[in-house]
């Protein structure tokens, strides 16, 4: 009998997902699920899904989950929260969903301290509706409605959420991550784990940036795309804790 | 004897909501209804409930649906433009069934408008709102008593039907003072086995508005009609008013109604037979208390603080067989009484059958 290094966490569902091959949401489900296994916290999780690539989210997270309006996860997550104060809440949202129409309700959320934890996948584009520029397009990036690159005096610079949310002078967890080696997951995975422990200690409210891949909507390899985030997304949103609470 | 309280509408609206069992109040600020989340600030933690004041109303609408989700009584309330803004989250309420009751202290518009009471909104609450094929349970007052029994009764409907319940007062509802009793009844929450709250010992629950399969959508809205119909069938609420002997009918709801009860007194006495039809429940529409008198009626006159929304429904309702008259001011001008009075005369004078 071979030993059981591997497996499913309990709180992936036991479906194959739809997403891209090379796409980052897989890596990033499994490493949300891994820590809501290795807490213990699942039976009292609730899951708030986004409206874009991971709109489906609620199929594959193997906890209760509410999907919520494009933009509005924060929003929903503090109704959750507030009713059910002792729950594990998080949210789970691309970079159109957050950064472009939800960014009122994400920055709300972390001025009032809401102990919610967030996960925030910028792949620098939006992914479902086939390509688009995202507030995270790089200065230059081809997307459908910059086809010959996003150019600054249309459109100006992207938004660095991680640094601009640090900002909020309320208690959080602050962090960017990323995907793009072996290394960089376990990085990410020890983010997202202070992140919901961020939670689970009381201490307000936690947010974890993935630099995520979309080879799809890139024109590129998985692998090339990998690379793309580590010579150009890395150098404009750089990796690294950007708050911690006083107290953690 | 129950105590009786001098309250203004807004205020006993949100006692109400309290004693209700609403624990979860999302708002933000605009003018005319500003005394309901206030009011909840200051009440809601005497009872170990939250306030909380969101960042728009689109942000408070989508904590109602987060909070509705867990299983909560929640309620927000807002005025005309910030209703619009909460449109996207009530189609999505619809969608996902989750009980709530939600507060609109009408002022005039379109647009910014003014900030005087008005009934403008009658389309927009009345056909759902937002997106897709839904309807909310809407139900408009006349009374700061009246306010007080349709609040309880509105998270009841809420929670019976899984559906978002809208209270349409205006800005002259809310701000007057009228005495109050509140009913000494203990409140029953029924058990929400749907609601997410952790997937402890069942399996997991998902709320969510979206069916990409569109046979699935199709099944989702037709089981949502058949629930409409049903309350349709079970939840028209009206009060007929000097109607036994009339044959000619003022029609309104809310504020209107108020001024219309006083002219049909005063036309009584100089010989009109006039009665009042006064909707409660503005959706479902109370098409089935027009047939009791449709066989006797003349005319029926429409008065509304719009140029004319709620009319469409009574010509539905009277589907040509007798003929639809309107009065209104707009902009958020009440009519005169002596105004409609006398628009009472001219057709009591007119000869109908001619």
């Amino acid at each position: 009998m071979g030993k059981l290094v591997f497996k499913r966490p309990e709180s992936l569902q036991k479906t194959p997902t739809h997403y891209c091959p090379g796409c980052s949401h897989g890596i990033i489900h499994r490493l949300v699920a891994e820590v809501i296994d290795e807490l213990g916290v699942r039976e009292k999780t609730i899951g708030i899904a986004p409206v874009g690539c991971a709109v489906f989210a609620y199929n594959y997270f193997n906890c209760d989950m509410q999907e919520a309006a494009h933009g509005r996860g924060p929003a929903v997550a503090t109704g959750v929260k507030r009713v059910l104060p002792r729950a594990t809440v998080f949210t789970y949202q691309g970079d159109g969903d957050l950064a472009s129409i939800g960014l009122a309700e994400v920055i709300h959320a972390a001025m009032r301290g809401e102990k919610i934890t967030v996960i925030f996948v910028n792949n620098a584009i939006y992914g479902m509706t086939g390509g688009q520029m995202a507030p995270t397009t790089l200065v230059n990036q081809k997307t459908t409605t910059t086809p010959t690159g996003r150019l600054e005096e249309y459109f100006g610079k992207p938004l660095k959420i991680a640094e601009m949310l640090s900002t909020v002078e309320t208690p959080s967890y602050i962090a960017r991550v990323s995907v793009f080696t072996p290394k960089e997951i376990l990085r990410a995975k020890k983010a997202v784990k202070k992140a919901f422990e961020t939670q689970e200690k009381g201490l307000g409210f936690s947010l974890v940036e993935f630099l995520a891949a979309c080879p799809t909507n890139w024109n590129l390899p998985p692998v090339e795309a990998l690379k793309w985030i580590e010579k150009n997304m890395v150098p404009y949103y750089p990796l690294g804790e950007f708050k911690v609470p006083e107290k953690f | 004897m129950p105590e009786k309280f001098l309250m203004k509408g807004n205020e006993a609206l949100a006692e109400a909501a309290i004693r209700a069992g609403c624990r979860y109040f999302f708002g933000y600020p605009i003018t005319p209804q500003n005394e309901i989340p206030e009011y909840m600030a200051k009440h809601l933690p005497e009872v170990g409930g939250v306030y909380v004041q969101a960042e728009s109303e689109v942000a408070a609408i989508n904590m109602v649906y987060g909070a509705a989700g867990a299983g909560a009584r929640v309620m927000t309330s807002s005025s005309s433009p910030g209703i619009s803004l909460k449109q996207e989250g009530i189609s999505y309420l619809a969608g996902a069934e989750l009980p709530c009751v939600i507060v609109n202290m009408v002022r005039g518009g379109p647009g910014l408008g003014g900030i005087q009471p008005a009934q403008s909104d009658y389309f927009q609450v009345t056909r759902g709102g937002g997106h897709g094929d839904y309807r909310l349970i809407v139900l408009g007052p006349d009374s700061v008593q009246e306010i007080v029994d349709i609040t309880f009764l509105s998270f009841e409907l809420a929670d019976k039907y899984r559906i978002p319940v809208l209270i349409l007062g205006d800005g002259l509802l809310g701000q007057m003072m009228e005495p109050v009793e509140f009913p000494d009844i203990s409140v029953e929450k029924p058990a929400k086995p749907w609601a997410t709250t952790g997937m402890k010992d069942r399996p997991q629950n998902i709320i969510k508005s979206l069916h990409l399969d569109p046979l699935e959508l199709e099944r989702h809205n037709l089981k949502l009609q058949k629930k409409y119909s049903e309350i349709s069938d079970n939840e028209q609420r009206m009060e007929l008013f000097m109607c036994e002997d009339a044959d000619l009918f003022i029609v309104a709801y809310g504020t209107t109604a108020r001024i219309a009860k006083s002219v049909v007194v005063r036309a009584r006495e100089e010989g009109i037979a006039a009665g009042l039809i006064r909707p409660i429940s503005l959706w479902p529409f109370p098409n089935k208390a027009f047939e009791k008198i449709i066989d006797r009626a003349k005319v029926f006159l429409t008065l509304e603080m719009s140029c004319g929304q709620m009319i469409e429904d009574v010509k539905l309702t009277v589907n040509g067989r007798v003929p639809v008259v309107f009065y209104g001011r707009t902009g958020g001008i009440v009519p005169k009484f002596r105004d409609v009075l006398e628009k009472l005369r001219q057709l009591d004078r007119s000869d109908w059958h001619g």
